[in-house]
């Protein structure tokens, strides 16, 4: 990457009378980036992209793209196409007007804008469906036609607001392999905004965490996952298991933590804490071992009660209860849970290496 | 609704009411009509014979002509000025947010809720202050002012089904917002516009009360009807009623036809 990011947002903020929707908003977007933007509804995403489209003036702070200052500039004078969440097809124009309307607006001529038009449509497989009411489309094929309308000026840089949400799962997960080819092909940055964490994780580079205005976290997708920075992610991402308790014993390797459910080990001690600190563990669902009896000597271990399963495809996740109220998930495939014969009501240890605990950071 | 739950006795009462509504509304319509084809020269029952001679009186009363004429000038000035502030006034309202919006909506639709008496006394007594009065802008004027609420109402109305991203949407595709305004709001708010066209007109070429205060000697033409039935009762009355009637209706009838047309396969124009 090396050379200079494409997209910067410094030190942003975004207030809409008393409310700040975003707040304090440092990005930077690498060229060529997958960006997903994940975050509950109301934390400021949308607010994000339209800033960066021209939609919203910044309240303070600067947005560079490619280095210049754009805060001023109006919208029809970037190019940062954005796909709408709820599309924004224009319903009195058929598919191929749709597409060639940023076209026309810059003034490019019908022979020249009905090529490109085409072009689009065709690579989007659409390309029958041109003379088409938008209104007579199906909504993947309005997704495309979406797309298209976007692309066909060639951007830099697309911007997607949750492109997805209106469609059912089957066709969710076939529009997004369409859109992950395309930008893989196409090598332009995407900014994608998203409350979906299988779309978020399946497709981005990188995944910023949002929560009221704020970013929480920005990592590789993988990174997140196993070590969330904040309770929040943590907790956002539901994937992992949070004790909060007091750091005991912080001396030479490893350490323990006094927990309402029992004396934990760490396998280091952890950076920047002091015996006695409040810390919080993350352990992520998929490190779990449930077993019937107690686990090694070395491992934790947490006597819990089974309150049910939940299967998502080829892995479940149990939900558990310690003594104190603690609630714990563990992902586990249908293989592993084979071996225990799981039931609801049923008491089990809960169980990890030390070394699969992390530690989040201080406030 | 479910066919279960519906109760036959309260259907046919509730098509009785329709129909008695509309009995009662067009009876005295349909008598003009029916008078103005009929050759006596007091309307009475039992009917005389089939008759056209008071269209003909009608059509070669030079008065009624240049009633007409005025009538249809009037009209189409104000449709269009009308239409063009009422869609200045709804865009105004669905573009943007104020302070005061709420009372600057009342204001705005405001004259239709005031008697015709009192705008056209208002009217008079404002326009023979700057020297407008008598004259053929002074009607012109007048029902502007009471015309163009009704076409920011149904223009409104068509802005507020639109997508509120659509306008955006342009922009972020590189239109000005001129150009958004040009090739977006407009062709999205074209069937209300010509609808607002059409019903302005028809409220403008109805309209006597205040056309009769503040139009001199420019009569349009229902200031004209006023003029026969102070001179005689004269069937020729309703032989223009009839006129006016149709003329009316049909700008209605194309009104609701362009508002319910549904979206075409392709578009020849575009
Ligand atoms: N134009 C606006 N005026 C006032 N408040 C707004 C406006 N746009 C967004 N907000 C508020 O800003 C917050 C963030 O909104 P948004 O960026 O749309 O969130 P998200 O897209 O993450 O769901 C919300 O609380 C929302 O109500
Ligand atoms: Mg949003």
């Amino acid at each position: 990457m090396g050379d200079r990011p494409l997209v910067e947002f410094d030190h942003v903020t975004k207030r809409f009378g008393d409310m700040a929707a975003v707040e304090d908003l440092n990005l930077t977007i690498a060229k060529g980036e997958f960006l997903a933007i994940m975050g509950s509804s109301g934390c400021g995403k949308t607010t994000t992209l339209r800033m960066l489209a021209g939609l919203e003036a910044p309240s303070e702070g600067e947005i560079r793209l490619q280095g210049a200052r754009i805060n001023d500039l109006p919208s029809w004078r970037r190019d940062t196409p954005m796909v709408w969440q709820s599309l924004a097809l224009f319903p009195f124009l058929n598919v191929r007007e749709n597409v060639e309307f940023s076209l026309r607006m810059r003034g490019i001529g019908g022979a020249e804008r009905r090529r490109r038009a085409a072009d689009w449509l065709d690579r989007l497989q659409i390309g029958e469906l041109a003379e088409r009411n938008i209104a007579h489309l199906s909504g993947g094929q309005r997704q495309r036609v979406a797309l298209a309308r976007s692309l066909v000026t060639e951007p830099e840089i697309l911007l997607l607001d949750e492109p997805l949400s209106a469609l059912d799962a089957h066709l969710k997960v076939r529009m997004q392999s369409v859109l992950a080819d395309l930008q893989r092909q196409l090598g332009i940055t995407f900014v994608y905004v998203t409350h979906s964490q299988s779309e978020a994780f399946s497709m981005a580079d990188r995944v910023v965490i949002m929560s009221r205005g704020r970013i929480e976290q920005i990592g590789a997708p993988r990174e997140i996952y196993r070590t969330p920075r904040t309770r929040f992610v943590a907790e956002f991402l539901g994937s992992s298991n949070i004790f909060a308790g007091t750091l005991v014993d912080a001396i030479g390797d490893g350490a323990q933590v006094d927990t309402p459910s029992g004396r934990l080990r760490l396998a280091t001690s952890p950076e920047g804490f002091a015996t006695g600190d409040a810390v919080v563990i993350a352990v992520p669902g998929d490190r779990i071992e449930l077993t019937a009896t107690l686990p090694d000597a070395g491992d934790n271990a947490i006597e819990a009660t089974v309150m049910g399963e939940e299967f998502v495809g080829a892995t479940a996740t149990v939900y558990l209860e310690a003594a104190d109220g603690t609630e714990m998930r563990a992902q586990k495939s249908h293989a592993d849970l084979e071996k225990i014969d799981i039931r609801t009501g049923q008491k089990l240890f809960v169980g990890w290496r030390p070394e699969h605990a992390h530690v989040l950071p201080p406030a | 609704m479910s066919e279960l739950n519906r109760n036959p006795l309260i259907d046919w009462l509730l098509r009785l009411y329709v129909l008695a509504s509309f009995a009662f509304i067009f009876a005295p319509i349909a008598a003009s009509f029916v008078f103005s084809l009929n050759e006596d020269r007091f309307p009475s029952l039992p009917l005389g014979g089939f008759s056209t001679q008071w269209y003909e009186a009608v059509a070669t009363d030079p008065l009624v002509w240049e009633g007409l004429s005025n009538t249809l000038t009037i009209g189409v000035i104000v449709s269009l000025v009308a239409t063009a502030l009422g869609f200045g006034a709804a865009y105004t309202d669905y573009r943007y947010r104020f302070f005061g919006k709420t009372v600057y909506l009342a204001l705005a639709l405001l004259p239709p809720t005031i008697p015709v008496i009192i705008l056209g006394l208002a009217m008079l007594a404002f326009l023979s202050r700057v020297g407008l009065s008598g004259q053929s802008l002074s009607v012109i004027v007048a029902h502007v002012v009471m015309t163009a609420p009704f076409a920011m109402a149904i223009i409104r109305l068509r802005l507020s089904q639109m997508d509120p991203d659509l306008e955006a949407a342009a922009w972020n595709l590189g239109a000005s917002e001129w150009a958004a305004m040009r090739h977006v709001i407009l062709p999205f708010a074209r069937p209300a516009i010509l609808a607002a066209l059409f019903i302005t007109m028809a409220v403008s070429f109805d309209e006597f009360a205040v056309a009769w205060f503040v139009s001199g000697l420019n009569e349009t033409l229902p200031v004209r009807v006023l003029g026969f039935l102070q001179g005689q009762v004269s069937p020729r009355i309703n032989a223009i009623g009839t006129f006016v009637f149709l003329t009316s209706m049909t700008l209605v009838i194309l009104a609701q036809l362009v508002l319910m047309r549904r979206p075409k396969e392709g578009n020849p124009d575009g």
